[in-house]
């Protein structure tokens, strides 16, 4: 048998002790961060670092690289304002809370689902093309239509249900509505990667023409990955929508759609924790740029490190993580060399190699 | 042409039918009731020569899309901001020296300079992986667009043409007969046929580069076998640079033209880069001709969308994009 991922890493329950500290972290983060810190940074990165994620899962399970995630979340958005309630006096239809989010998720999974199927019919560069110019059109779109998405304007007055007595945007209840979504969306990614789907969607990645030999149907493995990615992608969207109150063609243009990109990039497409990191250095970086730079030339900064990145360690920060720890190791544990750096890295040779 | 007729004669009436219809209602005075139907006829003629000028216009763009792509597999999605910087730097030399065609000349030049130095610095660093080729593109893209901001600002910017190329010409083509029996014939800006001109100028100077010279035959052999045309003795970095040259050239050069027909303000790159891409989607990655008629297409289905349906304009272009690819993933003139 071949062996693709390994599970044994030496841990209870394959947990690694920094994912423990990281959890404990998280969970404790209120408690000592202010309001600003926690709703601002927290909530806003892990929202970010979920649409990051549905991006990763693409492209890093299914070599699929689509700049669509951010009109996925963007259409679960609107779905909210429209099928829910604003305060524009357009649409709002002003169903039950709860119908309104299943209903805007699944629209937006649907809408993936579109994109994946039409995406799919060609690979490579050319996915990256069409994605590029759907989410264009999905934003020229929004912005000349008055009657469905209320043009240029969008939609304001979009709110979380108070709910057992909470009102769910105040920032710590946000923030740990925010994290319990994330947290199941990351843990759903690590684990279902490991599953025969996951694992099926990988090796299409590495051989699409050996898996269809092998009789697997690599186009319906593709579309439903992009399904599967829209609800990640759609319910960050409806958490969005939440987080800003408000959607507006801005919200889904071509920028803030790159901006997605960067993150993944940035943070690393090879593992779920990729696009996280990624969310929070470009928070971080979003928010206190300003003390270093100009305030308006904030793109160039986030564009030149975008382009360091791209150019110097393609795989993004966790690449450079791990090959700073490959380095310090080097010297006196040879033997563990083929351990949990190469895990995930689909050109080492130690991914594929034949298991004990 | 005879052949296919003779291999598709089904298509070839159809397409018949519809260029007899469509110059039908070009040159006829249109009867009462299809004005009822449709609007009046100036509309309809002002909206098909807006869409062809406009389609003349993408294919300047997209053409040096097409071409940097068949031969480097190398999508360059900073190709909208070679677009604008053209404009930017037209505009400034034409401003300066008066001289809109030295505008135009010096726009060419420093975007194909620009070109050069990208394929030069970066593209040759990373040959054969195109994701990261991609990526790089759009990490330029960002920088760009925010340096061009931060120099020419917010502000829009309009381009004065020369004298001959200002006012309306009287075309042939009589849209209304009054009541005293005199024809009213449709006018329409010089200018624009003027850009109409330089498309096709271009795209039969491309078509003749391409098909009748030797660097062409090079370019050509690269795009088929990029490995065997090396292999054969022939430098392939040196007609790489040319081409990439040729192909941010022509942005820079379309950059001026569009600026003068429309304006020149931020954002305007990523609209000329969505416009490549779908050209280019719909007509064919690496194909010439295959951008002229994607590029006549696109520029059709916006100007009718904006004059017929004016809320859903966009769709008409995205439904042409969905369609071309389930019928023909590869585009109306792409090969596999």
């Amino acid at each position: 048998m071949f062996r693709l991922t390994r599970t044994d890493t030496g841990h209870p329950f394959g947990l690694h002790p920094a994912m423990i500290v990281a959890g404990v972290f998280l969970l404790a983060y209120p408690w000592f961060a202010s309001d600003f810190f926690v709703f601002q940074i927290g909530a806003y990165s892990l929202i970010l670092g979920t649409i990051g994620l549905s991006l990763m899962m693409l492209a890093g399970y299914g070599g699929m690289v689509s700049l669509a995630q951010l009109t996925v979340a963007g259409v679960a958005g609107y779905m909210m304002a429209i099928l829910g309630e604003n305060s524009m006096g357009v649409m709002g239809l002003g169903w039950p809370w709860w119908l309104t989010v299943i209903a805007s998720i699944l629209t937006a999974a649907l809408f993936s689902a579109f994109i994946g199927a039409i995406a799919v019919r060609t690979e490579g560069i050319y996915t990256i093309m069409i994605t590029l110019a759907i989410a264009v059109a999905f934003f020229y779109f929004v912005r000349q239509n008055y009657a469905l998405f209320n043009g240029f304007t969008g939609y304001a007055g979009i709110e979380p249900p108070t709910l057992l007595g909470v009102y769910w945007r105040d920032a710590t209840p946000f923030y740990y509505l925010t994290l319990v979504v994330s947290g199941f969306f990351f843990f759903a990614v690590t684990y279902g990667a490991r599953s025969t789907f996951g694992l099926s969607l990988q090796a299409i990645r590495d051989n699409p023409r050996r898996m269809r030999a092998l009789g697997y149907d690599v186009t319906l493995h593709r579309v439903a990955a992009y399904f599967l990615s829209g609800l990640i992608a759609g319910t960050a969207g409806v958490l969005l929508v939440w987080f800003n109150g408000r959607i507006s063609p801005g919200s889904v243009g071509i920028d803030v759609a790159i901006d997605i990109l960067v993150i993944a990039v940035v943070g690393g497409m090879r593992r779920p924790i990729g696009p996280y990191l990624g969310a929070i250095a470009f928070v971080l970086l979003e928010n206190f740029a300003i003390d270093l730079i100009d305030r308006e030339r904030f793109n160039t900064v986030i564009g030149l490190a975008f382009l360091l990145v791209v150019l110097f360690s393609p795989d993004g920060l966790l690449g450079l993580w791990n090959r700073f720890k490959t380095k310090i190791r080097l010297p006196h544990a040879v033997s563990t060399k083929d351990g949990r750096e190469t895990r995930g890295d689909r050109n080492s040779p130690g991914s594929l190699e034949q298991s004990p | 042409m005879r052949s296919f007729i003779e291999r598709h004669t089904f298509w070839a009436i159809v397409i018949g039918l519809m260029l007899a219809v469509g110059l039908w209602m070009i040159f006829a005075v249109w009867p009462d009731w299809l004005v009822d139907a449709i609007g009046r006829k100036k509309t309809f003629v002002n909206t098909l020569l807006n869409g062809i000028t406009l389609g003349g216009l993408y294919f300047l763009v997209a053409s040096g899309f097409t071409l940097v792509f068949g031969l480097m597999r190398n999508v360059n999605l900073a190709h909208g901001s070679m677009y604008l910087l053209g404009a930017y730097i037209g505009y400034e030399v034409a401003d300066a020296s008066g001289s809109w065609f030295l505008g135009l000349a010096v726009a060419f030049l420093s975007v194909a300079a620009s070109g050069v130095l990208l394929q030069v610095l970066i593209f040759r660093r990373m040959e054969g992986d195109d994701l990261r080729q991609t990526l790089v593109t759009i990490g330029i893209s960002i920088v760009a667009a925010d340096i061009m901001l931060a120099i020419w600002t917010g502000t829009t910017y309009q381009f004065q043409p020369p004298e001959w190329l200002f006012g309306a010409a009287t075309l042939p083509i009589v849209s209304v007969l009054k009541s005293s029996g005199d024809a009213v014939f449709v006018k329409y800006p010089v200018y624009r046929l003027a850009v109409l001109a330089a498309a096709v100028g271009v795209g039969i100077g491309l078509w003749l580069f391409l098909n009748r010279t030797r660097i062409g035959m090079m370019i050509r052999a690269g795009v088929n076998d990029r490995e065997m045309l090396a292999a054969s003795g022939v430098n392939v970095q040196l007609v790489f640079a040319l081409v990439f040259a040729i192909g941010a050239g022509l942005a820079g050069f379309a950059g001026v033209v569009g600026g003068t027909a429309l304006s020149i303000a931020p954002g305007e790159d990523i609209r000329y880069l969505l416009a490549s891409l779908v050209v280019v989607i719909v007509g064919g990655l690496g194909s010439v001709s295959g951008a002229a008629i994607g590029a006549l297409l696109i520029g059709l289905a916006e100007q009718f969308g904006l004059a017929y349906f004016p809320t859903y304009g966009v769709v008409l272009t995205f439904l042409i994009m969905v369609v071309v690819l389930a019928v023909r993933p590869q585009g109306i003139m792409g090969g596999r």
